[in-house]
């Protein structure tokens, strides 16, 4: 179907919806590379009052426009006619409208979600400036449980992300211990590897399980290899507490992460079968990141926060602990600087919340982006007011494995210290018994806090 | 499992060289370390923005007895160069006419300035006169050292093309870290395509002065090339042909 918007005496013509979408997105350089965007910024607000007077219902078709797509088909799939009742009859301009209305509670959004598909709700964003992002996610309350609780309203969790460019055990215990020191892992210990075998996926798993076991700490560990690597070590009784995967919004994107739904479903099944969790627990943990499917030439033409939006369907198939967008993580091309960077985060934390999802961000930059430390810092506190369920925070802000900034575990105490929002209640009680964070508490220095730990030997 | 045993007297910055909390916790970054994160950031934006200093690199090659030629990919600038990889891996056509005019050769040699120039200029020279040298030994001709502003690693693959080598070695500055902004990597394609897929090349990266040396470097590419001319192929179909039995 065409859509169109007269600007004076001109005539803007959009040949489909995915188009109009393009077209409609906030300016970004990936949609540029792409060959997407609108050309002109009058195009763009053509685009956008065109949008804003399509039906919901439009998207019940095939936006894609690809035949056969998994993820196309998941999305139809997951859709509860039942659910989108109450917002049936409304076109994109009337739901942003709706969400924003102080009637639309944070009870009304969690029992719509199941009736919203990725593109209504990238649709919706398109037309919202930054703070409509933040006031309709901060209604939205997602409460995911291991052996912490993320994402209760007012806190902010935080993952420990203590990666080593060797992955060597003691270099990964002292940036874990560094950062437990100061309040950070609540949401998950996790590191990325730097190398691929399974031999070293365990090891990490075991020192990961050590450090949180031998200090009692309430949380959950996470070596954040490839699935199949996940299905190996587990079948070798790894401790391995979440699966974790990188996805993205089209079979073909995924393809070039070499994973499939049906992986996904097995190494699900077999990380509950492991039986570390309470019953009920959320097991999985996702990666995200605008750009991914166009880096894999899987976009198939829609515009890179479409497809970030779709790949929550993947997401939300699983009931994840933990979902997070890295957003400034794949570089310039797709989001050139700190304007791009602070609005793509929180537009796909907006996208992932409406969905249902506990949606957690990197807030981070590479050293060819047009990005600083102050943007980061910008990102955080709109973030913290969205009601984030947690962040990614590293040593000094530096990943020394995957050489970009993240954020530091200074910067959540920043936002403790400013706005509140301490950390799952229970690591928050483990802090408090420790003496993490107390006045006049002596902590041990890091060597020694080392030595203790028993970590397997390398 | 076994257990290490808890060692006396760490140095912590052999371990690690993250940036662990060694003040004071619960406050803000020192002034100290704030400046310190600064600095490391502003050498690698400068790594990122800065030109290949063209006639330093020419001249440092030709006191090798190195001829160069100077060439250019389609993006213009240094910001187009970031934003439009596409075009960072695009030979113009008058591009291409010039070099068609070399003489031909066995293996293109090309120096480019990719994601840190400082990383090119610094190790870039010195590794392809070495390498160069171990190629003549082994009897192949070599291309001036073709300069390339605004390069990926694709670019290569049309200059070899235009100038009809089979082996083309593409240097170029690797994405500047915080912790180093001149760590130089290498490409090394054989009868590379215009759609040759990053599957299909070998890389020899983090090459720098506190990482892979020069010598070290140009010692492995040379084997590389050796291998890759005799099965005519290279990336992870050359390593799926060394695993077979040699014959």
């Amino acid at each position: 179907m065409a859509y169109q918007c007269d600007l004076g005496g001109t005539r803007f013509r959009f040949p489909s919806l995915k188009t109009l979408l393009a077209r409609a997105t906030p300016e970004r350089s990936g949609d540029h590379l792409a060959g997407v965007a609108a050309e002109t910024p009058l195009e763009r607000v053509a685009a956008q009052m065109a949008l804003a007077n399509v039906p919901l219902t439009d998207f019940l078709d095939d936006v894609l426009e690809v035949d056969g797509d998994g993820i196309t088909a998941l999305i139809f799939d997951q859709q509860d006619a039942q659910a989108f009742a109450p917002i049936r009859s409304l076109t994109v301009g009337g739901f942003r409208d709706w969400l924003l209305a102080p009637e639309t509670t944070g009870a009304v959004l969690r029992d719509l979600a199941p009736g919203l598909t990725p593109e209504m709700v990238a649709a919706t964003s398109k037309l919202m400036r930054v703070q409509d992002l933040i006031a309709v996610s901060r209604k939205i309350e997602i409460v995911t449980r291991f052996r912490s609780t993320i994402g209760l309203a007012g806190r902010l969790s935080t993952r420990n992300q203590p990666n080593h460019p060797t992955d060597d055990s003691q270099g990964i215990a002292l940036s874990a211990l560094d950062g437990l020191m100061m309040g950070a892992g609540d949401a998950v210990i996790g590191v990325n590897p730097a190398t691929d075998s399974v031999a070293d996926f365990i090891r990490i798993c075991d020192v990961l399980d050590v450090i949180r076991s031998e200090l009692d700490v309430p949380t959950q560990t996470c070596c954040l290899g490839h699935v199949t690597t996940a299905l190996d070590a587990m079948q070798a009784d790894a401790p391995v507490d979440l699966v974790f995967q990188s996805i993205a919004g089209s079979d073909k994107a995924n393809d070039g992460f070499g994973v499939t739904l049906a992986m996904l479903d097995d190494a699900h099944e077999a990380v509950r079968a492991l039986g570390r969790a309470p019953d009920g627990a959320n097991l999985m943990y996702f990666e995200t990141g605008q750009g991914a499917a166009l880096s894999a030439e899987a976009h198939f033409d829609m515009d890179q926060q479409t497809m970030e939006a779709r790949a929550y369907a993947v997401a939300r198939r699983y009931r994840p602990l933990l979902v997070n967008t890295v957003v400034g993580f794949i570089g310039p091309e797709y989001l050139a600087d700190g304007k791009q960077i602070l609005r793509a985060g929180l537009e796909d934390h907006f996208c992932g919340k409406l969905l249902g999802l506990p949606m957690g961000v990197d807030i981070c930059y590479t050293n060819h982006s047009w990005a600083d430390q102050d943007d980061m810092d910008h990102l955080l506190v709109s973030l913290a007011a969205a009601g984030v369920s947690f962040v990614i925070t590293v040593p000094g802000a530096d990943d020394i494995m995957l050489n970009y900034q993240s954020l530091a575990f200074h910067d959540a105490q920043f936002i403790r210290d400013t706005l509140g929002h301490p950390p799952a209640p229970e690591f928050a009680d483990w802090m408090a018994r420790i003496g993490i964070g107390e006045q006049g508490v002596t902590l041990p220095t890091l060597e020694t806090a080392l030595g203790r730990l028993r970590l397997p030997a390398a | 499992m076994s257990v290490s045993k808890p060692s006396k007297g760490l140095d912590l910055a052999a371990i690690t060289q993250a940036r662990l909390t060694t003040g004071a916790r619960g406050r803000a970054l020192t002034t100290r370390e704030m400046l310190h994160f600064a600095l490391d950031h502003a050498r690698a934006r400068d790594a990122v923005l800065s030109d290949l200093d063209m006639p330093a690199c020419a001249d440092a090659l030709s006191r090798a007895g190195l001829e160069t030629q100077l060439s250019a990919s389609a993006a213009g600038d240094r910001r187009a160069f970031v934003q439009r990889p596409d075009l960072g891996r695009r030979l113009p056509q008058d591009q291409a006419d010039t070099l068609a005019a070399l003489p031909p050769c066995d293996v293109a040699l090309v120096l480019g300035d990719g994601l840190s120039a400082i990383a090119a200029q610094l190790n870039g020279p010195g590794f392809l006169i070495a390498l160069a040298a171990r190629l003549a030994a082994q009897g192949l001709t070599t291309s001036p050292v073709i300069l390339a502003r605004q390069a990926r690693v694709a670019l290569g693959d049309g200059i070899a093309h235009a100038m009809g080598a089979q082996t083309v070695v593409m240097a170029l500055g690797e994405r500047p870290g915080l912790s180093a902004a001149d760590s130089l990597g290498v490409y090394i394609t054989q009868a590379p395509q215009p759609k040759t897929p990053d599957s299909a090349r070998n890389c020899i990266s983090n090459i720098r002065e506190a990482g892979l040396s020069v010598q070290d470097a140009a010692a492995e590419a040379e084997a590389l090339i050796l291998r890759m001319r005799r099965f005519g192929l290279s990336g992870v179909a050359l390593a799926q042909r060394q695993a077979l039995p040699e014959d």
